[in-house]
């Protein structure tokens, strides 16, 4: 994935600096109570908002197990309508055809509409290796690269920063874009939009190339879907003469009757409304409207890896609402940054180590991001089972064993530092099975326990750095059932 | 070995555990959800519609199509527009009482020239009144998809009962989707600063929806 996370610090140390900052920790805490009740709402309109649910698993389910045949589908009709195809392996393949492709059409600057896709590839940096200027048009992602930052939501990317902080950046930076933000300006939401619209206008009026993701791909008839609230999606896909998009090869539907499951889940899920402002869809290219040439390039980087995970491929049923940030406990103290990664929050947990691998110091303390709350599972409009996943995740980071990358069985080995979680899993297997083993050792813990240390020594010190240990009882449970119920059913 | 291949050789190799008798139609899926919410008459939906269209902050207008003329033109005067874009496929009659000189939507007129209209009056294709939403499909009484965003000023006429569903699913049946669909949902609003919402950041700041019938 992109070069931008590149040597960041695994999860607890970069939480650890998150948890710490006050102004932080508040702008977060404040954006993800609001959305949560707001969602809750929205949701709460639906009367069929299970059985919605589950027709989203299910037709996301049914796509991805016959992926080859639809993928060849799509290309098909996008082609049929006036579009070009192409495929990308990874991230510098898919890098290379989008600076190819805006190459050769003599340009040397593109507006974009947010994606994750090309956050994910990297493709801004990409781009200005080669002496090309990507401009973020979305107001947050404008928020992000003006204040030379990092997304930290996947809807919302900026949601850790306040309006004080953004209108610093606007008052700073905005010259060195482009048309500088307006004397004098507030930090009140509404001035700081206007600025941000007079500054953006210039480009897209001028903009010859636009970049894009998109949120879904209808296989049968080749359209594609972009959803969005402010109209920079719509500047981006219908002024400039050439469009070039970038998505996962994840987000296809069968067909166009698809969309009226996900065009209901993704609104109220992700944003908390009926719907969202706008959502444009298109179909190749349409004579004397919009772009006269349409590129799809189709990115693989990880995806078919992910896929061959019989437990971990449901995360590519995500349709990147971001609902499970907004629940999640870890999320909301530890911040998107923490999570070193395009994807943070609990889908990213699960994504970013399954579309990277798990060999980076990083990836292997992603699954471990989290307290199982199952907060996020409750809240995905299609159903992935995110514990599942992270449980599974911290089995192959402990344990090792057979993955796929690259296309490529692979047998990955136990991560370093594990050694005492798979001793202690060990002694644990040896005790249960030895029931009076158990029992002794129980009775021993709970007469010394005004013993026992606060923290754990040892290899179990970084345990025990993040939790406090567990207070044993004054007597084991299974001494007190024999004290207080004799034994025997009923008798007291 | 071409992307292409090698991408499909992934999926297929990685799909190996997945039995083959697996029903591989289009669309095998139960679909327990409701095709709408609730059976409300003509009446019923259209109040919705216009509920709905309010609650995200676009104007709604409501008057009958002998009234529609002089409706118009009082929106374009109350905003003191002095050019309206006109599709080349719109009723001519709906702005016959309008003073605001009517601009031709042309292939060839510049995102700029179209920046210096003031308003836009167009129809729509379908307006779905679950979620207060009109639909644009690029028919010619709609026109291209850039002169319903780039003007600040949107009128959209929705004729009533014909145009009206209540939901999403009946929506998609209306549509066709080789036509560039344009959903619109109240005006242009962000919600990236503390998620205040704010109305108007790229799109058309005013959106007014016309009632008709």
């Amino acid at each position: 994935m992109s070069g931008t996370y590149l040597g960041m610090p695994a999860f607890p140390k970069a939480a650890h600096g998150a948890v710490h900052d006050s102004t932080l920790r508040g702008n977060l805490r404040h954006a993800t109570h609001t959305i949560r009740a707001k969602r809750a709402k929205a949701v709460a309109e639906v009367s069929d908002w299970a059985e919605l649910r589950e027709a989203g698993k299910r037709i996301k389910d049914h796509t991805l197990r016959h992926l080859d045949r639809y993928l060849v589908r799509l290309e098909e009709s996008v082609t049929a309508a006036g579009g070009t195809v192409h495929w990308a392996a990874d991230a510098d393949e898919a890098n290379r055809i989008v600076t190819d492709l805006v190459k050769a059409t003599g340009e040397s600057e593109v507006v974009k509409v947010k994606s994750m896709a090309t956050q994910e590839i990297g493709l801004n940096e990409a781009l200005e290796a080669e002496g090309i200027r990507a401009y973020e048009t979305d107001l947050a992602e404008l928020i992000v690269q003006l204040g030379k930052d990092r997304p930290s939501h996947i809807l919302v990317p900026a949601i850790h920063r306040n309006r004080g902080e953004i209108r610093d950046i606007f008052t700073h930076e905005m010259g060195e874009w482009g048309r500088p933000a307006p004397e004098g300006l507030t930090d009140t939401p509404a001035e700081l939009a206007e600025a941000a619209r007079l500054h953006l206008r210039e480009k897209f009026l001028r903009a010859k190339v636009g970049v894009s993701g998109a949120n879904f791909m209808v296989a049968e008839t080749g359209t594609l879907v972009v959803v969005e609230s402010e109209g920079n999606g719509r500047m981006c896909l219908t002024l400039p003469e050439t469009l070039i998009s970038v998505v996962g090869i994840e987000k296809i539907v069968p067909t166009w009757r698809d969309l009226e499951v996900f065009l209901q889940t993704l609104p109220r899920s992700s944003t908390a409304e009926r719907m969202n402002p706008y959502t444009s869809t298109w179909t190749g290219t349409t004579d004397d409207d919009g772009p006269r040439t349409f590129h799809l390039v189709l990115l693989d980087n990880g995806r078919t890896d992910t896929l061959a995970d019989e437990v971990g491929r449901q995360a590519l049923r995500c349709i990147r609402c971001s609902a499970c940030l907004n629940v999640c406990p870890v999320y909301e103290r530890a911040g998107g940054h923490a999570y070193g990664s395009v994807y943070p929050g609990p889908i990213g947990a699960i994504l970013s180590p399954q579309l990277r691998g798990v060999t980076s110091e990083i990836d292997a303390s992603l699954p471990y991001a989290s307290s199982l709350c199952g907060a996020c599972y409750e809240v995905c409009p299609v159903a992935i089972d995110i514990p599942e996943v992270l449980v599974h995740l911290r089995e192959r980071v402990v344990e090792g064993g057979e993955v796929t990358a690259q296309g490529n069985k692979v047998v990955l080995k136990p991560a370093k530092g594990h050694a005492a979680e798979r001793a202690a899993m060990r002694a644990a297997r040896w005790a249960f099975s030895r029931p009076g083993a158990l029992r002794t050792g129980q009775r021993l813990a709970s007469r010394t326990r005004r013993l026992h240390p606060r923290s754990l020594p040892g290899p179990g010190r970084a345990w025990s750095g993040t939790r406090d240990l567990p207070a044993l009882p004054a007597e084991p449970f299974r001494d007190w059932w024999q004290r207080t119920h004799g034994g025997r059913d009923g008798a007291k | 070995m071409s992307s292409r291949e090698r991408i499909l050789g992934r999926v297929r190799r990685a799909l190996a555990d997945v039995p083959a008798d697996v029903p591989s139609d289009d669309s095998p899926i139960e679909r327990g959800y409701l095709r709408a919410h609730g059976d409300s008459g003509v009446e019923e939906t259209t109040d919705l519609l216009a509920e709905n269209l309010a609650d995200y902050r676009a104007i709604v207008h409501r008057c009958t199509l002998a009234d529609l003329p002089a409706t118009i033109a009082g929106m374009l005067a109350a905003r003191g527009a002095k050019s309206v874009l006109v599709p080349p496929g719109l009723d001519r009659e709906w702005l016959s009482a309008a003073d605001a000189e009517q601009v031709a939507d042309r292939a060839e007129s510049t995102p700029h020239e179209l920046d210096q209209v003031d308003s836009v009056v167009t129809a729509c294709a379908v307006a779905v009144a679950e979620t207060g939403t009109i639909v644009l499909d690029g028919s010619p009484d709609q026109g291209r998809r850039r002169i319903t965003l780039v003007p600040d000023h949107h009128i959209c006429v929705v004729r009533v009962p014909e145009q009206v569903v209540s939901s999403v699913p009946q929506a998609l049946e209306h549509l066709d989707p080789a036509r560039p669909l344009t959903w619109i949902s109240g005006p242009s609003a962000t919600s990236d600063i503390e998620l205040d919402r704010v109305e108007g950041v790229h799109g058309p700041r005013t959106l007014e929806v016309v009632l008709v019938g």
